[in-house]
C-alpha cells in the first residue's frame, strides 16, 4: 500500500484501536465455464482485430495518395489485404484490389469472417452469450457498437463525399469502441481469471496484428534499402508506425529520424512499446503465470509462453537482421498461433 | 351444463356471465378511479400527482425509461418475428398499486395455491389419492401429454416439485381477484418485475417519497436461498446452483442472463454440462466441478436426449438419470406442466379443498371444459363471446379472442374444437381491470393483469410483495402477453394510506 493510501484511510477511519474483524472462511473461488472464458479470450480478440483493421484502413488510404515519386507504388489495397489476412478470401470473389472494394471488403462485407462488421457482430454473439460474465461498461461498449454499426450501415447508399465522409466517422467510431472496450475491461472487471482470459485474448492477437504489418512490409524495413538522405520509403515506414499508433512513440524512444530497424526494433523488441511483440508477451506470460498460480497447476501454454517470451528478450535487432527478419516474423507468427491453441486446449474447452 | 368454477354459492351467483363479459357498453373496474371521478384510497397520491404533472415532464419520463432499457439491452425475441428478433417490451411508467391490505388476501391465496400444486404433485407421482377418491378424472392426468411417467415413484429431494411459481391474477371488482393461469413449469417474467422497479426508482424518486413502496429487489436471494435450500442430501454443504438455458436465441434468455447474474451462478448451457457416474458436472477451466441443483428454463422435452426428445441438442445426455438417482435437483422438477394445464386448473379449488381441507382463498376464472360434450356444444354456438385456449398453450399462442375475432378466425378454432375438444377450454371474455397508462395521448385506462412469484423451498412459501403487471397497450385490447404486443408496469404494493391522509 503506498504512503497516501495509508493516510487516506487513516484520516477516514480516526483514531483509535483496529476494531476486532472475525476470521471468516475464504469464500471459495467461482468456478469459470471453459465457454465463457472461451467466449471472453475471443470477444477481446475480435475488438482487437476490428481496431487493427480500422488503423490498416487508415494508413492506407494515406499511403495510396501518394504520388509514385514519393513511394506510391499503386499494390497498397493488396497490401492491405495481405496484411490483415484476408488476400486469400478477397480474390475467391474479386480479381482486383482497388480502394472500393477492399475498403468494403474490410470494413463492411458480411460475407469476409473477419471484416469490421464480422468482428463486431461476432463480438456481441460472444457478448450476449458471457452476458454475466460481463461488466455493464463491457457489455455498454459492446452493445453500443453494435447499435452503432446497424445506425451506420442504415445510412448507406448515401453519395460518393458523404460516403467517404462517414466512412472517415466510422473508423474513428471503431478505434474508440476499441478505447472504450479495452478501459472498460481495465477499469472494472474483477481481478481473476475470467479478467486473465479476456486480457489474454487481447495480447495474443496483439502480437498478431503487430507481427503480420511487419511480415508484410518487411522488405521496406531491410538495411540496405536505406539511402542517404530520405528515402522513397520514408511514407512506408511512417505507415507501418501510424498502423499501430507508433509515430510519436517512435520519436520518444529514438529522437531521431525514422530508420527502417529502429522501427523493426520498436515494434519487435521495445518492452515499453504498447503494440511491440516483447510488450504482449511480457503480459501474455505474466498473465498465464497468474492463472496458473490460481489453479495450482501449470502446463503447456505457460512452456510455451516462456520459450517465446526468452527469445524477444534475449535477441538484439542486429540478430533478428542475421538470422533474417521475414525468418524471424514468420516463425513468431507460428508460434503465436501454436500458443493460442495450447491455451484453446488447456483451458477453453 | 355450466362453470367448472366451484367457489361457494353466493360467488357462484355472482358470477354471471353479464359480470364477466364485455358485452354492449363495457364497464370495467378502474384501480384508479371511482365511477362519480374520485381515486380510490391506494391512487389518491399518485392521481394528484399525475393531475399537476405537465404532458412534457412525462414524455421526457417515457423516453428516458426506453433509453435506460435499451442500453441495459432488455430485449425480448419475438417468435415468428424475424424482422425483429430484438424487439424491447413496451414499459409503461404510472405504477399500478395494490394497497398492504389488498396483497395480504393475494398472497395468503397464492401461498394456499402452491402448497396445494405441490401435494397434488407429489401425490399424482406418488400413492394417487386424489385419483382413488375420484375428485378428477384419473385420463385427465395418466393421459396428460404433461404427465411424465418417467416420474412415477421417483422421490424427488425435499419433496418439492415446483419450487418457482407465476400465478396470473387478473382482478374485476373492488375485491374480486381470481386466478386465470397457473405456470408451473418455467414462468418468464420475473427480470422485468425487478428491472421495472429499478428504473422507477431511478426516473421517479419523488413519487417513491410519497408512498411506503414494498421492495422486490430481495427476490434474487430469496430465490437462491430457495434454491439452495433443496440441494440433494448427497451434496457438499456448499451445494452449487446453475441455471440452464437453451442459450441465446432463447426468447427470454435475457431474463436467464440477468437473473444468474443477480444470483451469483453460473449461466450454462446443456454443452457445459455433463454426466458421469449419475453425477453432473460442469466444464469450468479448471476441469470438472459438481452441480448440486440446476434452476432450469428448458422445457422438459429437452432436457436430456436420452429420455426426452432425441434430436434436442439443448439438453445434457443423462440428466434424467443423475435426477432419478437423487443426485441432482432441477428446478422445477420434471413433470410440473400437468399441473398448469389449463383442464387440470379447473379442478383447482378441488384440489385445494382436498389436500389443504380449505376453501380456495383465490377463486377461478370460469371455465368451460370442452372435452365435455354439452358445453362444447355450448362453446361451439357462443365463439363469438369467449376466449378459447389450447390446454397445454402458453404466451399467449394458439389462443382464439372471440369478440375480436375475424369470422375465418372463428372457422378455424370450429375445426381445432371438433378435431380434439380436449385440448381446449373456453372462458368469457373477461372484464380485466384497468389502469392508467400514460400514452403520446395522455393518460388513459387499459386492462392489465398480474403475474406474482411465488417461490417454494424447503423451508416454506415465499411470495415477494408485487409482480409483474402485464398491460394491454392497445386501446380496449384484452391480450396483455408481451409476445402479443403487451407491455409491462412496475407494481408497487404500499401500505395503507389512513383514510383521508391524502
Amino acid at each position: 500500500m503506498s504512503a497516501s493510501q495509508s493516510q487516506t484511510q487513516a484520516q477516514r477511519q480516526g483514531p483509535g484501536p483496529a476494531p476486532d474483524i472475525p476470521e471468516r472462511h475464504a469464500p471459495p473461488r467461482h468456478a469459470l465455464l471453459s465457454r465463457t472464458a472461451d467466449n471472453l479470450f475471443w470477444l477481446a480478440r475480435l475488438i482487437e482485430r476490428a481496431d487493427f483493421l480500422a488503423r490498416i484502413i487508415e494508413a492506407t488510404q494515406r499511403l495510396a495518395a501518394l504520388p509514385q515519386a514519393y513511394g506510391g507504388t499503386g499494390t497498397e489495397w493488396e497490401s492491405a489485404l495481405v496484411s490483415s489476412g484476408a488476400a486469400e478470401a478477397f480474390h475467391a470473389e474479386q480479381a482486383t484490389a482497388d480502394e472500393a472494394s477492399v475498403i468494403e471488403f474490410l470494413a463492411f462485407s458480411p460475407k469476409n469472417p473477419s471484416s469490421i462488421r464480422s468482428c463486431i457482430e461476432l463480438a456481441r454473439t460472444n457478448a450476449r452469450s458471457v452476458r454475466t460474465a460481463l461488466t455493464v461498461e463491457m457489455w455498454d461498449a459492446v452493445n453500443g457498437a453494435w447499435l452503432e454499426l446497424k445506425r451506420f450501415e442504415a445510412a448507406l447508399g448515401l453519395s460518393q463525399p458523404s460516403r467517404s465522409d462517414r466512412l472517415a466517422r466510422f473508423l474513428d467510431f471503431v478505434k474508440e469502441t476499441s478505447l472504450r472496450f479495452d478501459g472498460s475491461v481495465y477499469r472494472t472487471m474483477l481481478r481473476n481469471d475470467a479478467y486473465w482470459f479476456s486480457r489474454l485474448g487481447l495480447y495474443i492477437e496483439r502480437a498478431d496484428n503487430t507481427a503480420r504489418i511487419l511480415d508484410v512490409k518487411y522488405h521496406v524495413l531491410l538495411p540496405e534499402t536505406e539511402t542517404i538522405g530520405g528515402s522513397l520509403d520514408y511514407f512506408q515506414w511512417a505507415a507501418i508506425l501510424r498502423a499501430v499508433s507508433a509515430l510519436t512513440a517512435y520519436h520518444w524512444v529514438y529522437r531521431e529520424n525514422i530508420r527502417p530497424w529502429l522501427i523493426a526494433d520498436l515494434l519487435i523488441l521495445r518492452p515499453e512499446m504498447p503494440l511491440s511483440l516483447r510488450a504482449s508477451y511480457n503480459s501474455v506470460v505474466e498473465i498465464l503465470d497468474a492463472i496458473a498460480k490460481a489453479y495450482g497447476r501449470q502446463g503447456q501454454a505457460q512452456r510455451q509462453a516462456r520459450t517465446a517470451l526468452a527469445r524477444l528478450a534475449n535477441t538484439t535487432i542486429d540478430q533478428v537482421f542475421q538470422t533474417g527478419l521475414h525468418e524471424f516474423i514468420t516463425a513468431f507468427i507460428g508460434d503465436n498461433t501454436r500458443l493460442g491453441l495450447a491455451i484453446s486446449e488447456q483451458y477453453l474447452v | 351444463m355450466g362453470f367448472a368454477s366451484t367457489c361457494d354459492e353466493e360467488r357462484q351467483a355472482r358470477l354471471s356471465l353479464g359480470e364477466w363479459a364485455v358485452d354492449g357498453k363495457p364497464s370495467f373496474f378502474d384501480e384508479m378511479t371511482r365511477d362519480g371521478g374520485l381515486a380510490r384510497p391506494p391512487y389518491q397520491r399518485l392521481a394528484r400527482w399525475l393531475e399537476t404533472a405537465p404532458t412534457e415532464l412525462l414524455a421526457s419520463r417515457r423516453s428516458q425509461a426506453e433509453l435506460l432499457f435499451r442500453r441495459i439491452g432488455i430485449t425480448f425475441a419475438v417468435y415468428g418475428d424475424k424482422e425483429a428478433t430484438e424487439r424491447l417490451i413496451p414499459f409503461d411508467i404510472v405504477p399500478r398499486i395494490i394497497s398492504r391490505s389488498e396483497w395480504t388476501k393475494l398472497e395468503a391465496g397464492l401461498v394456499q395455491r402452491v402448497k396445494a400444486i405441490n401435494l397434488f404433485l407429489a401425490d399424482i407421482y406418488g400413492a394417487r389419492d386424489i385419483l382413488r377418491a375420484g375428485i378428477l378424472p384419473a385420463d385427465l392426468v395418466l393421459r396428460n401429454p404433461q404427465f411424465r411417467p418417467e416420474m412415477v415413484g421417483r422421490r424427488i429431494p425435499h419433496g418439492v416439485y415446483v419450487h418457482i411459481a407465476g400465478i396470473d391474477i387478473v382482478r374485476i371488482g373492488e375485491s374480486d381477484f381470481y386466478v386465470l393461469e397457473d405456470n408451473a413449469r418455467t414462468p418468464s417474467g420475473v427480470s422485468y418485475m425487478l428491472e421495472n422497479r429499478e428504473v422507477m426508482m431511478r426516473l421517479f424518486s419523488e413519487l417513491f417519497a410519497l408512498h411506503r413502496v414494498a421492495p422486490v429487489e430481495n427476490y434474487a436471494d430469496i430465490l437462491l436461498a430457495t434454491l439452495r435450500s433443496v440441494a440433494p442430501r448427497t451434496s457438499n454443504a456448499d451445494p452449487v446452483a446453475v441455471l440452464l438455458t437453451p442459450g441465446i436465441y432463447n426468447s427470454a434468455y435475457y431474463e436467464h442472463s440477468f437473473l444468474a447474474d443477480k444470483l451469483g451462478i453460473e449461466l450454462v448451457e446443456g454443452r457445459d454440462l455433463f454426466v458421469r457416474d449419475d453425477i453432473v458436472f460442469m466444464r469450468t477451466t479448471e476441469g470438472p466441478k459438481r452441480v448440486d441443483v440446476i434452476y432450469r428454463r428448458i422445457d422438459d422435452d429437452f432436457l436430456d436426449p436420452l429420455a426426452f426428445r432425441p434430436d434436442s441438442a439443448l439438453g445434457v445426455p443423462g440428466l434424467l438419470s443423475a435426477y432419478q438417482e437423487g443426485n441432482v435437483t432441477l428446478a422445477n422438477a420434471v413433470g410440473t406442466g400437468v399441473a398448469d394445464d389449463k383442464a387440470i386448473y379447473t379442478y383447482m379449488p378441488e384440489i385445494i379443498r382436498f389436500y389443504l381441507g380449505e376453501e380456495a382463498i383465490l377463486g377461478n376464472v370460469p371455465t368451460y371444459r370442452c372435452r365435455e360434450p354439452d358445453t362444447l356444444k355450448y362453446v361451439l354456438a357462443h365463439l363469438g363471446e369467449l376466449v378459447v385456449k389450447e390446454v397445454n398453450g402458453s404466451g399467449g399462442y394458439g389462443m382464439l379472442v372471440g369478440p375480436h375475432a375475424t369470422r375465418g378466425q372463428i372457422e378455424a378454432f370450429e375445426r381445432k374444437l371438433n378435431n380434439d375438444p380436449a385440448n381446449f377450454i373456453a372462458q368469457p371474455t373477461l372484464a380485466l381491470s384497468t389502469c392508467p397508462t400514460s400514452l403520446e395521448s395522455g393518460i388513459a385506462p387499459r386492462h392489465v393483469d398480474l403475474r406474482p412469484f411465488v417461490l417454494t423451498g424447503s423451508q416454506g412459501v415465499t411470495v415477494v410483495p408485487g409482480g409483474l403487471t402485464r398491460v394491454a397497450m392497445t386501446e380496449g385490447s384484452l391480450v396483455v402477453n408481451s409476445s402479443q404486443g403487451g407491455g409491462t408496469k412496475d407494481t408497487w404494493v404500499i401500505d395503507d394510506l389512513p383514510a383521508g391522509s391524502a
